[in-house]
């Protein structure tokens, strides 16, 4: 690694140790960290749309050189329909005009509220239902073992199971009886599903808390005192002790104004 | 007319919107295409309603000498400075400011800006939450009746299955784990994204109907 990649890397290093500084308490390197990574984010997102997709969808579409009318010399004048209603979500900087942003407003909820109807049923509701009806496997019932997941067996849990779930949300009629015993079953399904997702959810998380230290040892320290590297100097070692000085001296402080603390108390 | 035009025209572009769904015809596709890039375009309108705010709160902090506006002042210049080097590029050996070609996001500053500031500060906030997520389990994993031993049951072999100090048990934990989460789970899950689908579609329908109104705000 050269050294100019290696000070990015030690940036990088430092923002990851200041967001990790959190889990002691809100603190400056934290907040700096924090901010730099909003504004970063805003302005890297920002120039990403303007170049995907209003430059490409608008402002290209309006001087493609297709069709002349007043200034424009474009194939699809009907495109300023858009860049003023665009225009107009604008009109929320003024109070005596903000009303207007609502136009532009309506025809996004309209569009979108229209567009997720069909899409909706199709993608979520009606595949689901798809699946969940496709062929039991009666022929395989007990699969290989007990804990087969295309089993017959597995096969008719998932059904009443989903059924089951959907009984528990259903509030029109009392859960008591038979439905009220679907409806308890549901609620186990649904717990187990829970449970499985929150443990799957912290495994995924440890992953990424082990992706992070390895970063920091080995694309950071080990790099930082790796003398095999030919590009290796004295830059990579005074570079790394510069925020682990940093990090140190607060860690020190902080000692040093809890001690103070707890003399003044005692 | 404040408030009327804005309700025909969702009821008139959601209707339509359905409809064309159900016509398989060229000229009902170019309209979805159109009106698809219209929504992109009013949107990317309305970041700068976001981006105005964002410059606007922390300006004030700064222009008010407000405890802790060293920050808003990182915030302001790291977001600058990323739009500008988003932009600033060489096309035809000359540099400068260049808004019709993509070449900036090939800049040096704004691909490092995504690689040595984004990339390590999203991943490390998320990995935080491994931390968080742990304290929240002792709270909710108390084994206090029959529902709430499920879950924790389930979570623990969910969390135990790439364990390698199990031994011949990691076999067998490992598969009921494979099975919670390819069956139980996905019963679970199926009900809940056919919920969420019904849901959606309600909702769509109040606000295209005009029952739904929050969109349009007060005034």
């Amino acid at each position: 690694m050269d050294f100019e990649t290696f000070l990015w890397t030690t940036f990088g290093a430092f923002c990851t140790l200041a967001i990790f500084s959190f889990l002691y308490k809100d603190n400056p390197f934290y907040k700096f960290a924090e901010h730099l990574m909003v504004g970063t984010a805003t302005g890297y997102f920002s120039v990403l749309l303007w170049h995907n997709s209003l430059y490409p969808n608008l402002f290209a579409k309006l001087a493609d050189g297709n069709w002349y009318m007043l200034w424009l010399n474009s194939s699809a004048p009907w495109y300023l329909i858009p860049g003023l209603l665009g225009l107009l979500m604008w009109t929320r900087f003024s109070k005596q005009y903000s009303w207007m942003s609502r136009w532009p407003m309506a025809l996004y909820i309209g569009i979108s509220a229209g567009l997720a109807i069909p899409l909706e049923m199709s993608n979520r509701v009606n595949k689901q239902l798809y699946a969940m009806m496709s062929d039991i496997s009666w022929g395989n019932f007990f699969g290989s073992g007990l804990f087969d997941p295309i089993s017959g067996l597995s096969q008719v849990i998932i059904l009443v199971g989903a059924i089951a779930a959907l009984a528990y949300f259903f509030f029109s009629k009392a859960h008591t009886g038979a439905f009220g015993g679907l409806a308890k079953f549901g609620i186990w399904i649904l717990m187990i599903g829970f449970g499985a997702s929150f443990g799957y959810t912290v495994m995924a998380r440890i992953s990424l808390f082990i992706e992070r230290v390895q970063f920091l040892n080995r694309s950071w320290i080990q790099v930082a005192f790796d003398s095999s590297n030919t590009n290796h100097h004295s830059g990579y070692i005074i570079a790394f002790l510069v925020v682990a000085m940093a990090i140190l001296a607060y860690i020190v402080r902080e000692i040093v104004a809890h001690l103070k603390k707890s003399e003044n108390i005692s | 007319m404040k408030r009327q035009i804005p309700l025909v025209l969702v009821l008139i572009f959601g209707l339509f919107m359905v409809i064309q769904y159900f016509i398989p015809h060229e000229s009902s596709e170019w309209i979805y295409e159109y009106l698809l890039d219209w929504i992109t375009i009013i949107g990317v309108f309305a970041l700068v309603l976001g981006i105005w705010s964002l410059f606007k709160v922390n300006y004030d902090k700064i222009s008010q000498r407000k405890p802790d506006r060293g920050y808003s002042l990182v915030l302001l210049i790291s977001l600058f400075a990323t739009m500008f080097f988003g932009f600033f590029a060489k096309v035809d050996g000359s540099w400068g400011l260049h808004f019709s070609t993509a070449d900036g996001l090939q800049s040096y500053m704004y691909r490092h800006a995504y690689e040595y500031i984004i990339r390590p500060i999203q991943s490390t906030i998320f990995s935080l939450l491994a931390f968080f997520i742990a304290s929240a389990a002792y709270r909710a994993f108390r084994a206090r009746n029959v529902l709430a031993s499920l879950l924790l049951a389930a979570a623990l072999i969910v969390m135990l299955r790439f364990n390698p100090y199990l031994g011949p048990l990691g076999d067998y934990i490992s598969e009921a784990a494979n099975w919670l989460l390819n069956v139980p789970n996905l019963a679970a899950k199926r009900a809940i994204v056919i919920g969420i689908g019904l849901g959606m579609v309600a909702t769509a329908l109040k606000v295209i109907l005009g029952i739904e109104r929050s969109y349009m705000g007060k005034g």
